[in-house]
């Protein structure tokens, strides 16, 4: 059995482990300021939300080129923080989530 | 008070913060399971033996530059161009650090060295809201969150998918490719409990779809990451439950996020 691409995926390791790392283990880290704090504390829904709409309304377009995709998913993905935002329950929004773009898709819809 | 630093909570309120954490991970561990699964096919299909795919799930363990890697090898590409992009593509995990820095610094360096290598989009949306929700630094709740939402899923998931995918039926059919964004989604919605957060949140959309569109949809991830806290904090406060910037201790270690009740997303 090949293993070859343990290599790369240590490489890939060493790349990675230090982004994760260093704000934990590097003391100018547990001294920031109080803006800095407030900035942090922003972070959590700038990069969750970020993350959300890159993966459901940036696809691949020809050439490889990113277009805006306005589909079933971008519904769905609403739909799920709609009903965090109402009802605080984030299982309930993604089940919502899941059925939406099944039924979606079953129906040749999505 | 420093976050990580307040009144270790009454046994009562950890357990019914702990359930409502079991109860958030639920999706997490759907999203991390059927994408395990999906990875595990990816890595077989282009030219991953079971142990390449283990070993980029366990010492890696991170999503979207694993994709990234596996699509890169079956196009030829150098490992130097995959290691490169895999720095790019994990470098958000520096916010996630850097936010969560100040909560575990009570962790003796042994710990967080570990706690750092399954830090993900998931473990940190997961424990953030589980600490901010208990004012305090729940370190098995960390874990929980991480090794029993992620870290577990991910890696049996990358098994099943290398060992025995053709079975598995295609995860979109499902609506399970949803899962993932969504569960960012709300977890976001989560976290946006005052002013600032909301249009953190808004402007890390804006950001993230202009930038993503103009160039790459993972460096619209990372402006987003960075820049929408910065259009956060150019918002008045008007929480009084929240303390403004300026109203904020010099003394960084006299800082707290304040325990709030409002931002569950569990019943």
């Amino acid at each position: 059995m090949n293993i070859g691409l343990v290599g790369l995926a240590l490489l890939m390791f060493a790349v990675t482990y230090p982004a994760r790392a260093i704000p934990l283990l590097a003391p100018a880290f547990e001294r920031l300021p109080p803006r800095a704090l407030e900035y942090l504390r922003l972070v959590g829904p700038a990069v969750l939300a970020a993350i959300a709409a890159s993966q459901v309304l940036v696809a691949t377009g020809a050439g490889g080129r990113p277009v805006l995709h306005v589909g079933i998913e971008a519904v769905a993905v609403l739909a799920c923080a709609a009903l965090v935002a109402w009802r605080r329950n984030l299982f309930l929004g993604l089940l919502v989530a899941i059925v939406a773009a099944a039924a979606a898709r079953a129906l040749g819809i999505g | 008070m420093t976050p990580g630093h307040g009144p270790e909570p009454d046994a009562s309120t950890l357990r019914a913060a702990r359930r409502r954490l079991l109860f958030d991970m639920l999706g997490i561990v759907a999203s991390a399971a059927g994408f395990g699964v999906v990875f595990g096919l990816t890595a077989r299909a282009n030219g991953f033996s079971p142990i390449e795919a283990m070993a980029s799930s366990v010492i890696v363990f991170a999503g979207a530059s694993q994709f990234l890697a596996a699509g890169m090898v079956g196009a030829g590409f150098g490992w130097a161009a995959i290691v490169i992009l895999t720095g790019l593509v994990n470098a958000r995990h520096l916010l996630y650090a850097a936010a969560l820095g100040p909560w575990l610094r009570d962790r003796s360096r042994g710990e967080r060295a570990l706690m750092a290598h399954v830090l993900t989009d998931e473990s940190f949306a997961l424990s953030l809201v589980h600490f901010r929700r208990l004012g305090f630094a729940d370190r098995r709740g960390y874990w929980l969150a991480a090794i029993g939402g992620v870290f577990i899923p991910w890696n049996l998931a990358t098994l099943a998918g290398v060992l025995g995918g053709q079975v598995v039926p295609d995860p979109r059919l499902l609506g399970l490719d949803i899962v993932f964004p969504a569960a960012m989604a709300g977890l976001a919605v989560g976290l946006a409990t005052a002013r600032r957060e909301v249009a953190a949140g808004v402007a890390g959309v804006g950001i993230a779809i202009v930038v993503g569109l103009a160039s790459d949809p993972r460096a619209g991830v990372l402006a987003g990451g960075f820049l929408g806290p910065v259009v956060g904090l150019l918002v008045p406060r008007r929480d009084p439950k929240v303390p403004e910037v300026d109203e904020l201790p010099a003394d960084p270690a006299s800082f707290s996020v304040p325990n709030r009740s409002d931002d569950g997303l569990a019943p």
